[in-house]
């Protein structure tokens, strides 16, 4: 029993090294995440004419998390789209399908985090930085990017098997993460104005509530979808 | 579904209609004769509820075991339920014009409903883009499943921590803040009203049900 628990964490391991060596090969994919990124939040500077105009708070966090949303679904939308069938296919040979889930919720986890924090770095270089309580805006981060990794990773699995997979991509999950955004956008307006983190507890448990079904659903429900 | 159901049904709903629109109501500020709505609007979202928990657990069964009537019963299940959902947000929004001044409010109540309306419009699209049956059945049941537990906190957790005109949260009358001290007239039209229209929603989708299995022996021979 305690042998083979550990043996499943290293496959977990050593998926999770596969993936980030492939992910770190292909530099175009990166580089493409990023540019879009900044081209994102470009945008948003150039068309709130930032340099004479202030935004207020409330606006900033919602462009953020606006800014966030779209970055992620479409990295995270690559995770099982566009892939190729050979390696799917060597996928399913060597590990189980729980293990793929889990090491791709873990990836994708990670992939959000970073490109939430790029996107924080650009909006205080370009917008400005208005965040008073920095320690809740971050823990508020985390646990979005889990939320989003843990139902974003499953949907993409669904939305891999259809015609059009990237509209699908939006359309699925688009409803399904607005709890999440809006739990996101109330932390992120109270990290703004500074108030006590008591406040935002609610939220946070919330959201940690959120993360907990999305995340034991998606490792139930992905074998069925890993089958075919 | 059992003949004496359907008559429960027809009866019910007269009887609703008749005493929802001709029996006394407690007089009440804002509200009004508006309070009537109750014994139409609300049922839609019950009825809409029940349907959608019905549709999960034949998604469950299909994915326990992958009959193509399990796949029929959920997805048909799905359909009325979201007609009803429909019908919830027309007659909420032709109440909120009467009582809040316009249609669209933008209250936590209209912005959840609508939310779970756009998740199985979503599932109805993914069933439309795939073409495998088998596929789509366990896919989207997949997606039944994952999205109708999305959709609880945004029904039930959301609403309860913004402040919401709707009546039953915060301060505003509602359905339990009056049911004590008035007498339980309105109860007594209310919860029947809440069972015909379920047992009337059940009824269609299982007529559909049996059409769309018609259609399937036509296919197959």
């Amino acid at each position: 029993m305690h042998g083979s628990w550990l043996n499943a964490m290293n496959n977990l391991v050593a998926l999770l090294r596969k993936e980030f060596t492939l992910e770190l090969r292909r530099k175009s994919v990166i580089s493409g995440i990023g540019l879009y990124l900044f081209s994102l939040v470009f945008i948003c500077y150039l068309t709130f004419n930032l340099r004479q105009n202030v935004i207020s708070p409330a606006t900033w966090s919602a462009l953020f998390w606006l800014v966030i949303l779209f970055s992620a679904v479409n990295t995270v939308a690559k995770s099982f789209i566009g892939e190729k069938p050979g390696s799917l296919m060597y996928l399913y040979m060597v590990a189980s399908a729980q293990e793929i889930i889990l090491t791709r919720i873990i990836y994708n986890f990670i992939l959000c985090l970073l490109l939430g924090l790029l996107g924080y770095g650009l909006f205080t270089l370009f917008v400005d930085n208005p965040v008073a309580d920095t320690s809740v805006f971050m823990a508020g981060l985390v646990l979005t990017c889990l939320g989003f990794s843990a139902s974003l990773s499953l949907i993409s699995g669904i939305a891999s098997k259809a015609r059009n997979s990237n509209v699908l991509m939006a359309v699925l999950s688009f409803p399904v993460l607005i709890g999440i955004l809006l739990m996101a956008i109330r932390i992120t307006k109270n990290a703004l104005d500074g108030l006590e983190a008591a406040a935002s507890r609610d939220e946070m448990l919330n959201l940690v509530g959120i993360n907990v079904i999305s995340g034991a659903l998606s490792y139930l429900l992905f074998p069925y979808i890993w089958r075919s | 579904m059992k003949l004496w159901m359907k008559v429960a049904a027809v009866v019910l709903l007269v009887y609703v209609h008749t005493a929802g629109l001709l029996w006394d109501v407690p007089r009440l500020d804002i509200l009004n004769e508006s309070i009537r709505a109750v014994y139409f609007h609300v049922p839609m979202w019950f009825g809409m509820i029940l349907l959608y928990c019905l549709s999960v657990y034949y998604a469950v069964r299909y994915l326990r075991n992958p009959l193509e009537e399990y796949d029929i019963r959920s997805v048909e299940f799905a359909h009325v339920g979201t007609a009803f959902g429909i019908l919830g947000l027309l007659t909420g929004m032709l109440w909120a014009r009467y009582t809040w001044g316009a249609y669209w409010h933008g209250d936590p109540k209209q912005t959840g409903s609508a939310i779970s309306l756009l998740v199985y419009l979503a599932y109805f699209v993914l069933r439309a883009s795939l073409e495998n049956q088998e596929q789509r059945g366990r896919l989207s049941a997949v997606y039944n499943l994952f999205a109708f537990a999305a959709m609880i906190p945004l029904i039930w957790i959301i609403p309860r921590l913004q402040s919401s005109l709707h009546p039953g949260s915060g301060g505003n009358p509602g359905f339990r803040a009056y049911d004590e001290d008035m007498d339980a007239s309105m109860r007594r039209v209310f919860y029947p009203a809440v069972i015909a229209w379920f047992l009337v929603g059940y009824w269609i989708s299982t007529l559909r049900i049996k059409i769309r299995k018609l259609q399937l022996i036509h296919i197959n021979s």
